[in-house]
């Protein structure tokens, strides 16, 4: 798919998640003030903002582990919005977090096995998702038995990356991905985003690196206070357009 | 002048407290006594609320300070002939004291979990200790005594009668709430309560928490081993059963289910639960404590702000 | 001479064996701590009617194994229970309640236990008559069994922590609730069964321990104190390090014995938590972390 296929109007025809005015509070703060926004099979779609602008909160409530008290999330045309997150990461939502959180205290194979071992899986198919997953991350497969806490963080995010390929899911949630990676770091995770798309696994991606998602990404979405103010095709935004500066402060 | 509040608070409490001291004008001796240790075992629980509903405390060591105030007065009561109420009392709470002081030391350095199971656990050291130590506290058997007489030493000395007993008891109680309301509502109470909020906010603040712990721990301590020396007055004997962690445990089932932070809570929270154990005990022998425990999970889960728990803040204001 | 160090070799045989029974009780402990941060206060309990359904199999079956395996299972299921009727609604609560509702618990059971079982103490028959020297003693032969059957069953919960797939599920919730959720893994229903896990291992320990002493309606009430001291000293959520701490608390004691009456000799193991508490609050026997 390339990244001038993508057209704003009209809407998708079968948008895999569809976020529809979700507000959330923090005890008394009211975090997302009716955010919209919709992702189709296969695509990657950018999600920008300054840093608190609710951009990580958007994705959790996507994934489950915040509850919208109003709106609704469809995932598959299915309201979702109430479901635990576990029944969401079976369905095919994987989640890819700030900070990574990996299992420190399991070793690589075991916090793949965490999303491979499923039902309806078979041992072969277990075995072929396995080499896959090796074959795009060598370095995990040389640390397979070692403990993820003694990983780098540029392999930490590997794994975390990894582990949520292993639910072999429709659509992946990423939370700042390149967050603290060296540069060459970097461009393995944008060689990674190119491999999902290949797969037609949907990406949404929230970064704070800016080229990295104009690059990537078919759309881009922009968030401030808790809302999205602007929405685009990634082909018809600079890095220096009056509305990036506005929202980011580039 | 009199805001609202006050007025309807100061009318509520001395409704109950006319009710209290009539009680053994129209009682039968039987719920008298009732009475009496339903404010007794309420002074204790109220000892626990400082710790658990004003500090954020939870400790199990009630009966350890509960223990100790009743040996301590009945050391006195053996060793001074003919035996002398103010010299029992002091004792009571010195022996309290000293055993607060031992916890207080350590309620500094331990949070949360291990702190409550610390505190179970001294209350089984002192268990032991007194068990075993046969030749001092009597061992199983604990210590029989007289009771001492009411009076103004050297100048008129009054055996107890049943009416007397009680009344001195809810003086004892009433005075010990009313202290413990006026400290809850200084600014060392409000400290308190900012500690059990978050702890972390008000040391950054500057507040020196440890030591308002410690006097805190201390405080509970004191009227703990009071609510002791009563029991050892009013029931003339002391035995280690009192220090088995199983009493700590019920002055915080009373505190709980009458509702945390509110000091009358827990004599309310004693009253409901002796009633309900009376109650049961009727109609199940001695199971009662099954159908009782089950109300109390119940309770717990669908309860969990006490019986007095809604009116926390009208109480505390 | 001689003697001394017989006695002190006996007591060391003796604290082995109690202390891996206790290892059994501490290690479902410590494994529900870790996972739910819920102090089970009706874990002596569960130890207890293990017991006493041990009695009961073994009475109308004859078999040791079989009131082992009856034990295990029933309280088991009696866990799971427990778990979802009493601690699932708490999930999200202040962990206060949790410490109460287990108490409330303990009480329902002990005196059930009273009601139905009356307050006579009662045994469970050595499952292997017969003894070996072992020194100046005539040491039954079962006791050594028990400690090896004990000691089976926490190499048993190892191997399935550490190579099936729920174990793996378990160790991964412990470590991060929400990142287990969000890779699929069905938290409410794995913390019911480590619930349920943790009072089979306990009633288990009850089975192994009752012909050593007698089984009544109290007898939780020592081991939860012990379990308790035995799971901090090990560090909280560490199930080795509660293996280790129990063989410590129990030798602790068994030595101790040869000073001081039985009675006086918890205070040794007291003054053990104490002083982990003061100097080394995450476990004896775990780094303190930095």
């Amino acid at each position: 798919m390339n990244a001038d296929d993508a057209t704003i109007e009209p809407p998708l025809k079968a948008p895999l998640v569809t976020v529809e005015d979700i507000h959330t509070y923090y005890g008394k703060s009211h975090i997302l003030h009716g955010v919209s926004l919709e992702v189709g099979k296969g695509e990657v779609v950018g999600l920008l903002g300054r840093n608190g602008v609710g951009k990580s909160t958007t994705l959790k409530a996507i994934m489950g582990l915040v509850h919208p008290s109003r709106g609704s999330v469809r995932f598959e045309g299915r309201p979702v919005a109430h479901l635990p997150s576990y029944r969401l990461a079976r369905l095919g939502l994987g989640y890819v977090p700030e900070d990574r959180r990996i299992f420190r205290l399991l070793t690589v194979l075991e916090n793949l096995r965490t999303g491979l071992d499923r039902h309806g899986v078979s041992n072969a198919r277990k075995k072929e998702l396995l080499e896959k997953v090796y074959d795009y991350f060598p370095r995990l497969a040389e640390r397979r038995h070692q403990a993820g806490g003694t990983l780098s963080g540029g392999e930490q995010q590997m794994l975390a990356i990894a582990r949520a390929m292993m639910l072999e899911p429709k659509i992946i949630l990423m939370d700042e991905p390149t967050e603290g990676l060296m540069p060459r770091m970097v461009s393995q995770i944008r060689e990674v985003i190119d491999v999902l798309r290949r797969e037609e696994v949907a990406v949404l991606l929230v970064e704070q690196n800016v080229p990295l998602t104009l690059e990537a990404s078919g759309r881009i979405y922009l968030m401030e206070n808790g809302a999205i103010r602007h929405h685009a095709a990634a082909s018809e935004l600079r890095v220096d357009d009056p509305v990036m500066r506005r929202y980011l402060g580039v | 002048m009199m805001r609202r509040h006050d007025i309807a608070y100061w009318t509520g409490f001395s409704v109950v407290l006319a009710l209290l001291i009539a009680a053994p004008l129209v009682l039968p001796e039987f719920w008298r006594r009732f009475v009496t240790e339903i404010l007794i075992w309420g002074l204790l629980a109220m000892s626990s609320d400082i710790l658990i509903g004003y500090t954020g405390m939870v400790s199990f060591g009630h009966s350890a300070f509960f223990g100790l105030g009743m040996y301590g007065a009945a050391a006195a009561l053996l060793a001074v002939k003919p035996p002398n109420l103010w010299l029992a009392i002091p004792c009571g709470l010195l022996a309290s004291a000293a055993v607060a002081a031992f916890v207080a030391y350590f309620s500094t350095r331990l949070r949360d979990i291990y702190f409550a199971i610390t505190t179970l656990i001294f209350s089984q050291i002192f268990y032991v200790i007194i068990f075993t130590w046969t030749a001092v506290t009597g061992g199983e058997n604990g210590l029989t005594f007289s009771r001492p007489k009411l009076g103004i030493p050297g100048l008129v000395a009054v055996p107890f009668t049943t009416w007397t007993l009680h009344w001195f008891v809810l003086a004892a109680v009433t005075a010990s709430y009313l202290v413990l309301r006026r400290i809850m509502r200084s600014p060392f109470g409000m400290v308190l309560q900012s500690i059990r909020e978050n702890e972390a906010r008000t040391r950054a603040i500057g507040f020196p928490i440890e030591r308002y712990k410690i006097v805190a721990v201390m405080l509970s301590g004191l009227f703990a081993g009071l609510a002791g020396v009563l029991y050892a007055i009013q029931n003339e004997f002391a035995a280690p059963d009192f220090v088995f962690f199983l009493v700590s445990g019920e002055a915080v089932i009373y505190n709980v289910m009458g509702g945390i932070g509110t000091l009358v809570g827990p004599i309310a929270g004693a009253a409901f639960f002796l009633l309900l154990r009376e109650a049961c005990s009727r109609f199940f022998t001695e199971y009662y404590l099954i159908p009782v425990g089950l109300i109390f999970i119940a309770m717990v889960i669908f309860m969990p702000q006490g019986l007095l728990g809604f009116a926390r803040r009208w109480l505390n204001r | 001479m001689a003697t001394s160090i017989a006695q002190f070799l006996v007591q060391t045989v003796n604290g082995v064996v109690t202390g891996l029974i206790l290892a059994l009780v501490a290690s479902g402990l410590t494994l529900i701590f870790g996972i739910m941060d819920v102090v089970n206060f009706a874990h002596g309990e569960l130890f207890m009617l293990g017991a006493y359904v041990g009695v009961i199999t073994l009475a109308a079956t004859g078999s040791f194994w079989l009131a082992l395996v009856a034990a295990t299972l029933t309280i088991a299921l009696l866990g799971a229970v427990i778990y979802v009727a009493t601690l699932r609604p708490l999930l999200g609560r202040d962990p206060l309640n949790t410490i109460l509702v287990t108490f409330g618990v303990s009480l329902v059971l002990q005196n059930y236990a009273l009601w139905q079982f009356g307050p006579v103490a009662r045994k469970i028959q050595e499952p292997f008559p017969g003894h070996f020297a072992l020194f100046y003693l005539d040491y039954p032969w079962y006791r050594i069994v028990i400690a090896l059957l004990a000691a089976a069953i926490i190499a048993a919960l190892w191997l399935f922590l550490k190579f099936s797939t729920y174990g793996v599920w378990i160790r991964a919730t412990t470590q991060d609730r929400l990142m287990a959720q969000a890779m699929g893994i069905p938290v409410p229903r794995v913390l019911t069964v480590v619930f349920a896990i943790g009072s089979g291992m306990a009633a288990a320990s009850g089975v192994l321990f009752g012909p050593l002493v007698g089984v009544d309606h109290a007898m939780g009430l020592d081991w939860v104190l012990k379990a308790f001291i035995v799971v901090v000293v090990g560090g909280m959520g560490n199930l080795a390090g509660s293996v280790a701490a129990a063989i410590f608390i129990s030798l602790l004691e068994s030595y101790a014995a040869l000073i001081v009456s039985p009675a006086q000799a918890v205070i040794f193991s007291f003054a053990a938590l104490i002083l982990t508490l003061l100097f080394r609050p995450t476990g004896l026997f775990v780094p303190t972390p930095k």
